[in-house]
């Protein structure tokens, strides 16, 4: 219970420093002070809110969760090519927006796209894609907040309401604080995670008698060895990861958190430091995931262990059901609190449970961002700011918060994926998918509404389409897929035990590159923006 | 010139993601524990923070910064 109680406690901090951030702003009633924090954030905020709002809950929840299941390979297919690619979208794609922020104003993505395309309802599609593709991410904080919370107090807070408290604290310094709070409270959390990872691996290498018996013994078994090399992997599968960190400049809620920095200096440490916190926290993360197949005496690590050995051997003679629930046994989510709950001296494990809890709370920037876009692109883009004014924005904004966040909750405790799979299948993909509209608009002066509108259309059918084809067709059990028309030696579609393959490769790939496609020809189809519009622009 | 060596490292390091060669072994663990694999990407997260330090020193937008200043100024008071 110990844990527990210092988790509840870190809740309070965090839901102070949102009080905290109201306080400070008491009498500002400007929307670009609530929802951008005045654009004022200096280089050490900048950097560790920024990243600390890309890092959800499988940053450490589904990282480790994964890798017990999958391997080494997790950190491949995720943190390194995280690494390299969002840096630099940040660099080339980051700078621009900040600097256009400035210039004009914008405090949206689609203001931006409106002004550059001289569009108004085909930003009002595309303000309603992203707020469609972003409310899964909400979801994963308040999932990964329940799970944590019913695993640390070890069952005594039942999943719903852990889910409640995470989704409620979230809320509240959002609510409250705004950007500023929420900047705060980033910056505290990834100090806290930053932290987690180094603390970890020690406490727990020492726990299980150091990490070069264990890793020995997995070589030594049949079964686990493959998880230490990436052998049941494709690599067409691996290279299909490397789109997936598109999405997070696409994402609203980094974009305009690119617009909060002070100066554009501050992006500087922002790219330079970026892949070294993904090291700090995904390595051991992904490490101890991994680590945690050796671990005998804890009951609930072997019974995921032998619901993946029953999926594998039997899974092929099971109904799709029994399979799922399977899967939903031998999903690890919750082993790296598992290991702590094992390892770590109780005030210790209490102390990293808040670090985790640190990580799954990252779906506030997502819940201030979807208020942004609510009041920006709908709310004052339709005239009600003007008939209301900016005071009656900010309390609209506040109000879309609670309404949002009951929402997510809602679902949350419907969904039944992991949360790997829901952030990968939907809103990660999707995003990645828009990126090409970020390009087009910054990079390419011929670029049109209509291509940004071809894009985004082509970018919610293909999402569309994936869930219902998975829907529609049961995962197989490990092995091969169930493939749909092949061309030569190449599978067309297919269902694979994770999700969808096209050509071997994981939908974002040709989601992206026939995103781009259409932006390009229906761009060259139509007319351009005036060229005093262009020249804003370049 | 520079533009296009820079363009070159993001491009190779991109295409060193792709490690091939690490795919089938956990040999050599390093430091006694942790598998190739897992170490190679390690330190390629390395080299990506590496890659960003020259991109910043070398390639740095500065034009986009110097624009808002410039247009600061130019406005009145």
């Amino acid at each position: 219970m110990i844990p527990a109680i210092v988790v509840f406690l870190y809740l309070a901090v965090v839901l102070y420093i949102g009080i905290f951030a109201f306080r400070k702003a008491k009498g500002k009633e400007e929307a670009e002070d609530y929802f951008l924090a005045s654009r004022s954030l200096g280089p050490f905020v900048f950097l560790f809110s920024l990243f600390g709002t890309n890092m959800t809950a499988f940053a450490i929840l589904g990282s480790s969760g994964h890798a017990f299941n999958n391997g080494i390979v997790t950190y491949g297919l995720m943190a390194s090519s995280s690494g390299l690619v969002i840096p630099l979208t940040l660099f080339f794609i980051g700078t621009r927006v900040w600097a256009l922020g400035k210039r004009h104003g914008f405090m949206t993505p689609v203001q931006m796209f409106r002004d550059r395309w001289e569009c108004r309802h085909i930003g009002t599609v595309i303000c309603v894609v992203q707020s469609v593709l972003l409310v899964p991410y909400i979801v994963i904080g308040i999932m990964g907040g329940g799970t944590t919370l019913n695993v640390i107090s070890g069952g005594l807070v039942p999943y719903w309401f852990g889910g409640a408290i995470v989704a409620l604290v979230v809320m509240g310094y959002v609510f409250f604080g705004g950007m500023r709070g929420t900047a705060w409270v980033n910056t505290f959390q990834t100090i806290l995670f930053l932290l987690f990872g180094a603390i970890a691996i020690v406490v727990i290498g020492a726990g299980m008698g150091g990490f070069r018996t264990a890793t020995n013994a997995m070589l030594a078994s049949p079964a686990l060895a493959p998880l230490l090399t990436r052998e049941r992997i494709s690599p067409y599968y691996f290279f299909s990861y490397t789109f997936i960190p598109l999405s997070a400049i696409a994402f609203p809620h980094i974009l305009i958190f690119c617009l909060t920095a002070e100066k554009m200096r501050h992006f500087k440490k922002t790219v330079i430091f970026y892949p070294l916190c993904i090291l700090a926290i995904w390595l051991p993360c992904v490490f101890l995931g991994v680590m945690a197949n050796r671990v005998t005496d804890i009951p609930e690590i072997r019974a995921k262990q032998e619901a993946r050995r029953v999926l594998a051997t039997q899974g092929k003679t099971m109904a799709p059901e029994a399979r799922d629930e399977l899967r939903e046994q031998s999903s690890a989510d919750d082993v790296i609190m598992l290991l702590l709950q094992r390892y770590a001296p109780v005030w210790l494990a209490g102390i990293l449970g808040a670090g985790i809890m640190a990580a799954v709370m990252a779906s506030d920037s997502q819940i201030l961002a979807l208020s942004t876009m609510f009041t920006e692109d709908i709310f004052a883009f339709y005239g009600h700011k003007d008939r209301f004014g900016e005071a009656v924005q900010v309390f609209t904004g506040r109000l879309f918060i609670v309404l949002i966040t009951i929402v997510a909750y809602a679902v949350a405790l419907r969904a039944p994926e992991t949360i790997f799979e829901l952030a990968i299948q939907y809103a990660f993909s999707g995003f990645a998918a828009l990126s090409p509209l970020l390009v087009a608009a910054l990079f390419w002066k011929r670029s049109t509404k209509w291509g940004a509108l071809a894009a985004t259309l082509w970018t919610a059918a293909a999402v569309i389409a994936v869930a219902i084809f998975q829907a529609v067709v049961p995962a197989p059990a490990p092995g091969p897929s169930v493939v749909f028309g092949t061309v030569g030696n190449w599978e067309v579609l297919s269902r694979t035990p994770g999700g969808t393959a096209i050509f071997g490769f994981m939908p974002v790939v040709p989601m992206v590159i026939i995103s781009a496609l259409l932006m390009w020809l229906v761009s060259l189809m139509t007319s351009k923006p005036r060229q005093i519009t262009i020249a804003k622009y370049f | 010139m520079k533009r296009i060596v820079l363009g070159i490292a993001v491009v190779a390091l991109y295409i060193l993601h792709q490690d091939y060669w690490n795919w089938r072994t956990a040999h050599p663990l390093v430091f006694g524990f942790i598998p190739i694999g897992l170490f190679y990407h390690g330190a390629f997260s390395i080299a990506a923070s590496l890659l960003m330090w020259t991109l910043v020193r070398y390639a740095w937008p500065a034009h986009l910064d110097v624009e808002h200043q410039e247009s600061e100024e130019d406005a009145p008071l």
